[in-house]
């Protein structure tokens, strides 16, 4: 059986799957799963990962969640270019640093800023109060901020000359709310030097193709029917607002 | 090596833990949290995240407990035995799976729990709404219920039949709401043979002693007081409830 990847590219941790594995010719079955449409409370979904998210594995018997952990096994078992996970000690913790670091930082402020600006004014029809947008905003500033003077500083990449997984994964999470229509790259000059030298290291076309559907977000959420999102009501209540 | 740390800190156990385990040379460099040190200038040039834990090797610095406890086991290969991360391809991306998922699941569950329960009410002066409670308790409940339906299953620990950095950073993160007097092992036989387990491998001493200041939390408030800590922690604790 080949190996099988369960993304939604809305998803930005499918996102830097995708790519990784588009980019290292690695074979692989693109099994489609529609997060918006809940397609991830199906039964057959819950066989592959029982915390119902995507991106998911299967390679043979072995189910993996988590795209941190499914790139550290791609990268192990197709012997990827030692860029991409260094093995150098201290590179190799430049880019561990950094994956860890992001779950709770640019991940989770990103993803939040796309739910305040496109889904949740769709779901439940109503603005998200001012403060709250603010709030948002100040903590993702502050996070892109460590990005650029923590984790960039004068490095062409996080882990220095050669791009990473450092890299792709945050770039895929800075771009979740440029798809809302929020162009954090706009006042910031070295991340869109950065932006640029990882889109050119990972192939424009196939970031170009792999940010498609994100960067199509806010039309896509127009025409979205709100009546058959209701499902994401307490998720939002409880998280957001 | 110099390791920054505060052992009411759930990361800093973790890094705490394995290294005197397995006898990684090192200098304990406290930060008081409650005192503010993490914003310190001194602390500032060591991370300029200001959180705990951080490790200065040489020149090198590095912040995250997860890099941290994965470069002191690649650096020191003849001091930490190969169970702690195995290199075995399914196995690593076993624990490598679980050391993901929990920033956003057991930790930040169980830290919330650890706030509402030993230090909201006391710098806020009110209780926390028995709604935002009641649904932070469920939250760690259904977090806890995941962790030993997906990641302990029947194994005796999260990567098979050898405790690994996974198992290490469970405890100490459930140890957090403990702390607090929240006994989340109270009638999860399963649950706390697999506590048993981790304990007897890091040493029940030295499990104790690591645990000992987060056991100990009623003395917060006294502490953050007399630290004149709560007009800097209310905004931070309001930002909780948003």
């Amino acid at each position: 059986m080949a190996l099988e990847i369960y993304l939604d590219l809305f998803s930005q941790p499918c996102r830097s799957v995708y790519i990784f594995a588009k980019k290292n010719n690695i074979p692989f079955e693109f099994k489609k799963i529609s997060l918006l449409e809940g397609q991830q409370y199906g039964e057959d979904f819950g066989k592959i990962n029982m915390m119902r998210k995507a991106p998911a594995i299967r390679d043979g018997d072995f189910c993996l969640a988590e795209s941190v952990a499914i790139m550290q096994y791609l990268a192990e078992k197709f012997q990827t270019p030692a860029h991409w996970y260094p093995s150098d000690l201290q590179q190799r913790a430049r880019v561990n640093e950094y994956l860890s670091w992001q779950h709770m930082a640019i991940r989770m402020h990103g993803s939040k800023i796309f739910w305040l600006r496109l889904l949740i004014p769709k779901i439940m029809g109503v603005e998200v109060p001012q403060d709250k947008m603010d709030a948002a905003l100040e903590d993702l500033n502050g996070s892109l901020k460590l990005v650029e003077d923590k984790f960039l500083q004068d490095r062409p990449f996080i882990a220095g000359e050669q791009v990473s997984l450092a890299d792709l994964v945050a770039i895929v999470e800075i771009m979740q709310p440029v798809g809302s229509g929020l162009d954090v790259f706009e006042s910031r000059p070295r991340l869109s030097a950065w932006r640029e030298r990882v889109r050119v290291a990972v192939g424009t076309e196939l970031f170009d193709e792999a940010h498609k559907d994100i960067l199509a977000a806010q039309e896509m959420v127009k025409n979205l029917d709100a009546s058959k999102m209701q499902v994401f009501k307490p998720k939002i209540l409880k998280l957001f607002l | 090596m110099e390791l920054y740390l505060d052992l009411h800190s759930q990361p800093c156990r973790s890094v705490y833990l394995l290294a005197k385990r397995t006898g990684i040379p090192f200098t304990f460099k406290p930060v008081d949290l409650s005192a503010g040190q993490q914003f310190g200038e001194d602390f500032g040039k060591v991370s300029v995240v200001r959180k705990v834990p951080a490790m200065k090797d040489g020149d090198f610095i590095l912040t995250e407990s997860v890099a941290i406890l994965q470069y002191m086991v690649e650096k020191f290969p003849q001091l930490v035995p190969g169970h702690w991360y195995p290199s075995d391809l399914q196995r690593r991306a076993l624990v490598n799976e679980f050391l993901s998922w929990q920033h956003t699941a057991l930790r930040a569950h169980g830290s919330k729990v650890f706030w509402f329960r030993a230090v909201v009410t006391v710098v806020t002066g009110t209780a926390v709404p028995k709604e935002k409670m009641d649904s932070a308790l469920e939250d760690l409940k259904q977090t806890m219920d995941l962790f030993q339906s997906k990641f302990l299953k029947d194994s005796s620990f999260i990567a098979g039949e050898e405790v690994s950095l996974a198992d290490l950073v469970a405890i100490v993160e459930i140890m957090q709401p403990v702390g607090t007097g929240l006994d989340v092992f109270e009638g999860q036989p399963a649950l706390s043979a697999w506590r048993e387990r981790v304990k007897k491998v890091i040493g029940e001493e030295l499990f104790d002693e690591a645990h000992q200041s987060i056991m100990n939390v009623d003395c917060l408030a006294k502490t953050f007081q007399d630290n004149g800590m709560l007009e800097f922690l209310k905004p931070r604790i309001n930002k909780m409830f948003t």
